[in-house]
């Protein structure tokens, strides 16, 4: 068992993330994380979904995925060499003598304050997992009040793009047009 | 030209060559009813309960080919759909459900038979919409039918607020569809077909699986130039019976569970496996882990998603079953495998699985070898789901396309009688038999009344054996005996007919059986026989639950027994 990052390009309408995280459910995945946006393709959605399970189990996941009418390509990107990135607001109770010293850990990781109150602050990490779990490990000791994380995002590396020149790009052009002249 | 709602699918209903609708109204779906007499090209049957509904447009579209259309009100109209709808869901029927909504702005407000029936159906439908833009409705309507019956068919249910079919809007039926995402792989891979070409010349002991993937490709004549070029003996699944003429030399029956003796050790013993159009579910493999353990796997089916997911597979090949075999038939060599055939012919000789004992009393296999004789095997059978239901499968000789009728994947009790509706809307002038289980006809026995009313010929035999009958048959094998929850008391199924103003007959010894088959043939009109068959009758050979294919049981009654059919079966 291990986790995979699914990147799934979808159609963006209403609905549609009902039915990836419905359909991840019933088939026995629990979802580590999910986040959506918009991307370079209009009325294009972009997931990345991190789940758990075997190669052979994902795999099926994948597939199943890909099967759904809303979704134009599934791709588990897991073994191809990546930026994954998440952001996470912290906040952490700060007084005047603890402030300094999480301003120096929060400067190592490069990460930022971004809120200051008289008993806290919010600190603002982008980076992988590993990265926001050390930095929340560093922090845990002055007393953390809140946090959250936006779940992974994803890109592999190097020129190549997931909605590249496949049949799916030609028939969004004709998608496009089509909605222009609608 | 502005059309209301209701007009615009009623007319693309027609643009894509809807015949017959199967349903019931309701107050959210009555403006689309009321619009019915605009349409006279369209027949409406109409049911007892939206189950029979749905089962009706299933039963319709496997024998049609067509799209089966059922519709329902909101609420719970639609929500007694659901079963119908999971069941051609999981047997890949094409069907189109459209079901009444509350009014746009009573949705989301738990109006008056309001029901989230898209979020509920998501689960069990190819694809699903509900319709809050009335102009986007000729686009739905299109896109329902397309996905409904290209690729993997399948349900899909279009939802719509009462005030959509009431709203004008400019209506054009598109020429062209605007799926970009939905692109269903056709053709096999060239290099994944000569794979499989070759492990096929060059396999010792091969065995077809043949599904359900064939009948809906309409692949027959490519399955049997593959079986009869490379000489390989063709097993089927459940739904794949009537893929290929059971009396064919190279026909072995059925495999799996409730399968023939030697289909299961043929396929325990083969060394490749070409499994067309099916999807390796656990009645048909037994145990995975033991499932063909000396075998290759070649996997054609045109649901990627099907491919390793039960069973390891060494070839797979995505596209139509019809398209794939006729291109693999270019590469295969003529091939003879005699021994392998002696073996498994062997197999039959000393391991019968249809042999029925002389009984004064009915035995339900005999009834169905009966029906069989009665009606020359050129009925179209209709199941419910139980015991009968594998001796149906068992015991008629299936020779003609698609003659089996029976609900597979989601095993609906209560299926036979709403899809013999079906069934016979669809073949007018054939001879319709529905075979059922006194608990499976009684989940939808309401549907005598449509059978009457819509003058419908259907032929019923009921195997009432007192029992939810499958069940009883673990109880007894599994749990010790205890008939928990499983006896069934009455009804007096030839008063009930005859109250449905249906002619009924009831025979009790064996004499009886053949007669009333026959007087159920004579009559004009729909008839019902109920058989009083032997109540602990049970079905074998059977592969117990968690075992391999290959550790199958067999009738322990063998005294007396004998082979109603000729050596080759």
């Amino acid at each position: 068992m291990a986790k995979h990052t699914l990147i799934a390009l979808v159609e963006d309408r209403p609905g549609v993330l009902n039915r990836m995280a419905s359909l991840c459910r019933r088939r026995g995945f629990n979802i580590e994380s999910i986040a959506v946006g918009h991307t370079e393709t209009p009325r294009l959605s972009r997931m990345t979904i991190v789940v758990e399970g075997t190669g052979t189990m994902v795999e099926q996941l994948r597939k199943q995925l890909d099967k759904l009418v809303v979704t134009m390509k599934v791709s588990d990107i897991t073994a191809d060499n990546s930026v994954d990135r998440e952001l996470a607001l912290i906040k952490v109770k700060a007084n005047s003598a603890t402030r300094s010293e999480i301003m120096q850990i929060v400067d190592i990781f490069r990460a930022g304050i971004v809120d200051v109150a008289a008993d806290s602050v919010i600190v603002e990490v982008t980076g992988d997992e590993d990265k926001i779990d050390s930095l929340l490990s560093l922090l845990r000791g002055f007393g953390i009040r809140e946090v959250t994380r936006t779940g992974r995002i994803a890109m592999v590396r190097g020129s190549t793009s997931l909605g590249g020149a496949d049949k799916g790009s030609s028939a969004r052009t004709g998608r496009r047009q089509k909605a222009s002249g609608e | 030209m502005k059309m209301t709602g209701a007009q615009m699918i009623l007319d693309g209903f027609v643009k894509e060559g809807v015949e017959v609708m199967f349903g019931i109204l309701g107050g959210a779906i009555l403006p689309l009813y009321d619009t019915l007499p605009q349409f006279p090209q369209l027949r409406h049957v109409l049911t007892r309960h939206e189950q029979g509904a749905a089962h009706a447009a299933d039963g319709y579209a496997r024998v049609s080919g067509k799209v089966g259309v059922c519709m329902a009100t909101s609420g719970p109209g639609a929500t007694n759909l659901v079963t119908g709808i999971a069941n051609a869901f999981l047997d890949s029927v094409p069907m189109v459900a459209i079901t009444g909504q509350v009014a746009r702005p009573f949705i989301g407000k738990d109006a008056f038979q309001e029901i989230d029936i898209t979020g509920i159906t998501l689960p069990i439908t190819k694809h699903n919409y509900l319709v809050m833009d009335t102009a986007s409705l000729p686009r739905v309507v299109k896109e329902a039918f397309h996905l409904a019956r290209t690729g993997r068919p399948g349900p899909v249910l279009i939802d719509v607020p009462k005030d959509v079919f009431q709203e004008q809007a400019e209506y054009q039926y598109p020429s062209q569809l605007d799926l970009p995402s939905y692109q269903p792989t056709v053709k096999g891979h060239p290099a994944q077909i000569k794979k499989a070409a070759r492990l096929i010349n060059e396999a010792q002991k091969p065995v077809i699986i043949a599904g359900r993937g064939i009948v809906i490709s309409n692949a027959y004549a490519q399955l049997k130039e593959l079986a009869e070029t490379a000489q390989v003996p063709v097993i089927t699944t459940l739904l794949g019976i009537s893929s290929f003429p059971q009396s064919h030399v190279l026909s072995y029956g059925m495999l799996g569970m409730h399968g023939l003796a030697h289909a299961n050790l043929a396929v325990s013993g083969a060394d490749l496996i070409v499994a067309i159009g099916m999807r390796f579910d656990d009645r048909a493999t037994g145990a995975v882990d033991s499932f063909a353990p000396h075998a290759r796997i070649i996997h054609i089916d045109i649901d990627p998603a099907e491919i390793g997911k039960n069973v390891r597979v060494d070839v797979p090949i995505v596209g139509d079953v019809k398209n794939v075999l006729s291109a693999l038939n270019k590469q295969t060599t003529p091939a003879q495998h005699v021994a392998w055939i002696e073996q498994i012919d062997e197999w039959r000789r000393t391991r019968p699985s249809l042999n029925i004992r002389d009984s004064e009393s009915v035995l339900p296999q005999y009834v169905v070898n009966q029906v069989h004789k009665a009606t020359g095997g050129k009925a179209t059978i209709v199941t419910g789901v139980g015991q009968h239901q594998m001796w149906a499968a068992q015991h008629y000789q299936y020779d003609d396309p698609n003659s089996l009728i029976s609900s597979g994947g989601l095993g609906t009790m209560g299926f036979g009688l709403p899809a013999a509706v079906g069934v016979q809307v669809a073949r007018a002038d054939s001879t319709v038999w529905c075979l059922d289980g006194d608990g499976s006809f009684q989940m939808t026995i309401q549907e005598l009344a449509t059978i009457a009313q819509e003058r419908l010929p259907v032929k019923v035999a009921i195997f009432n054996n007192g029992y939810l009958g499958m069940v009883r048959q673990w109880q007894e094998l599994f749990h010790g005996r205890r008939y928990v929850a499983t006896p069934l008391a009455g009804p007096d199924f030839v008063k009930v007919a005859e109250a449905y103003g249906i002619h009924a007959a009831r025979a009790t010894r064996r004499d009886e059986v053949a007669p009333a088959i026959a007087q159920a043939m004579n009559h004009a009109g729909p008839f019902v026989i109920d058989f009083v068959v032997e109540p602990e009758e049970n079905v074998y050979p059977m592969v117990p639950p968690g075992g391999g294919l290959a550790e199958l049981l067999e009738d322990p009654k063998k005294e007396g027994v004998k082979s109603p059919w000729p050596s080759t079966r």
